[in-house]
């Protein structure tokens, strides 16, 4: 209590209190590290090493089998193969992603701009709105979409009604259905970083763009835009990323025609047991993707997106 | 006719957040339908057709009739919970670290919390069951809550850093100066200020959990250690029992009412700090 009397009887305080860091704090180095340790040690053993292990196995002698045992033998020719044989799959996953990341900005920007600009009162329940879909499982939502889409559904009826769709049309197992069903799983992924962005932007901000003769549109490119940037960014990744791996909307929605590099991963592991080709298709799909990011992240020019 | 417009110019921002919101809603409404309907069969359980719409309370009544649904149901919850437990406690030791300490190491430690959010799950879904299998570890409980922990680790770190960057470092020297010592400062002061960061880390990780399909397909292999979501992907060819969408509709019932409670706790609350101050 001593430290306390000089700032009651009205005497700066500052001064007389030596400024220094905690003395428990200050002299520990070990601290830190043995916070992180079982941490990142479980990382390192269940996500480093693991993704080490797959690098290994994409170049193991693809003429073994699971009875017979693999040999590691630095066969490159697995990624070849592997490109061979799937790289319509391979491009259209990435199209897809692209496609369902866009649909998604264009969709999701109005929805966060709405909740974080204009909510008001009701921003906290229109929050819950959008996790709200997470509270069901994913693969339920996706078999949803599967009865809504179906042949005999509201949609097809719909569309055939107004002669959009002919007699013989289905949604069921075409692109639009696959992108649709990625579209709408992968939406509160990106509204919620962008809301997040959009909340911390000052309105007034606003308001002087308006006082400075800015039109709706203009202060809209001019100021919120760029000034949500690390939200649209970390919401287009957090976008792209899943879809592009994913399969199980593709699975569910999709036909033959529309099958992604998930499904073609998904299978070879565990229904042919191809581990080199497996493992090579998924290394792909990884440093495509961390590549991607890179450039985009650094082309976007955010330091930190986490 | 002239104030309507004038309204919805000023709202028509607003009334499209809630049309889109909508739209995240359809398809909980169809499994809310569907959990009233008798199916023909199992393998029109996801077939919407008013025509054939057979309302029926089964589905709530018997939810544990389809064989296996109920146990899956429970391991789903014991595998969230265990994973969940695990995860918060080793992600929130890191972002203590990495909020609170300078040291050695920090970048390459933020880019490996970072690293498993910007892989897709398939590529670490086939990397864990490459390890299992070089490792000849069996499949199970084991192997789903080690994969389960790992990827909750780096979203429970982020939401919990969150919480503990906001917070001013002067409250724990204050405390100290107040003869605290380090350990009754973290546990008097800065705990229960970052405790409701920690509670939101932990809910995600559990829904994270929970509702994990693509990794636990990897790593549940030939076990019939089978979780709710693997057990709807294994009923898949012998159709899917009805029950499943009176069990999804009870998750989301249940779900919407906490976070409802929450809401409405943290209102009154800070109304009642209003009146007080």
């Amino acid at each position: 209590m001593a430290a306390l009397l000089p700032t009651a009887s009205g005497t700066p305080a500052a001064t007389e209190i030596p400024v220094e860091p905690p003395a428990g704090m200050r002299r520990r180095k070990w601290i830190p590290y043995a916070l992180l340790a079982p941490g990142l040690l479980w990382l390192a053993v269940f996500f480093v090493y693991p993704v080490f292990q797959l690098v290994m196995a994409s170049l193991w002698d693809p003429s073994g089998s699971v009875e017979t045992g693999y040999t590691f033998a630095w066969a490159f020719s697995n990624y070849a193969d592997a490109w061979e044989m799937f790289h319509v799959q391979f491009l259209r996953s990435l199209g897809y992603a692209l496609i369902t990341t866009v649909v998604c900005l264009l969709l999701g920007y109005p929805l966060a701009y709405a909740i974080a600009i204009k909510g008001g009162r009701w921003k906290n329940l229109m929050l819950v709105g959008v996790i709200a879909p997470f509270f069901t499982s994913f693969l339920v939502r996706t078999y949803a979409w599967k009865a809504i889409l179906s042949d005999s559904g509201p949609v097809v009826d719909f569309l055939k009604w107004a002669h959009l769709l002919g007699p013989d049309g289905r949604l069921l197992a075409t692109e639009f259905a696959v992108i649709a069903g990625l579209v709408y799983n992968f939406l509160p992924f990106m509204v919620l970083p962008l809301y997040a962005s959009l909340d911390k932007l000052d309105v007034r901000l606003l308001e002087a763009a308006r006082d400075l003769y800015h039109g709706p549109v203009r202060s809209f490119f001019r100021v919120t835009l760029p000034l949500s940037m690390p939200g649209v960014i970390a919401g287009t990744l957090l976008t792209f990323i899943p879809s592009a791996g994913d399969y199980v909307n593709a699975q569910l929605l999709g036909g033959p025609n529309t099958q992604m590099i998930g499904s073609v991963i998904q299978s070879r592991f565990l229904v042919v047991n191809d581990y080199p080709i497996a493992s090579a298709l998924s290394v792909m799909l990884m440093v495509t993707i961390l590549v991607l990011v890179t450039i985009y992240v650094s082309t976007a020019g955010t330091e930190e997106v986490v | 006719m002239h104030g309507f417009w004038r309204w919805l110019a000023e709202k028509w921002v607003l009334l499209l957040g809630f049309v889109l919101l909508a739209y995240l809603f359809v398809p909980i409404a169809v499994v809310m339908l569907l959990s009233f309907n008798q199916p023909a069969s199992r393998n029109t359980t996801y077939v919407l057709d008013l025509e054939t719409f057979q309302f029926t309370w089964n589905n709530w009544t018997d939810m544990c009739g389809a064989a296996g649904i109920c146990d899956s149901l429970l391991r789903s919850i014991y595998v969230g919970l265990s994973a969940t437990v695990i995860a918060t406690i080793l992600g929130t030791l890191i972002s203590f670290a990495l909020v609170r300490y300078r040291f050695i190491g920090r970048g390459s430690t933020n880019t490996l919390i970072f690293l498993p959010m910007a892989t897709p799950e398939i590529v670490m879904g086939t990397s864990l069951l490459t390890l299992f299998i070089g490792l000849q570890i069996p499949m199970g409980f084991l192997t789903i809550l080690i994969a389960h922990v790992m990827f909750c680790i780096s979203f429970v770190v982020v939401t919990v850093k969150a919480r503990l960057a906001g917070l001013d470092p002067r409250l724990q020297e204050a405390a100290m100066d107040l003869y605290a010592t380090p350990w009754q400062a973290f546990r008097l002061v800065i705990l229960p200020l970052v405790l409701p960061g920690i509670m939101a880390a932990a809910l995600l990780a559990f829904s994270l959990s929970f509702d994990d399909f693509i990794i636990t397909n990897f790593v549940t292999g030939t076990s019939d250690y089978t979780t709710f979501p693997m057990f709807i992907w294994g009923s898949n060819l012998r159709g899917i029992p009805p029950q499943v969408n009176a069990i999804a509709t009870a998750m989301f019932l249940i779900s919407f009412a906490f976070v409802i409670a929450g809401q409405l706790r943290t209102r009154r609350r800070s109304a009642r700090r209003a009146a007080t101050s």
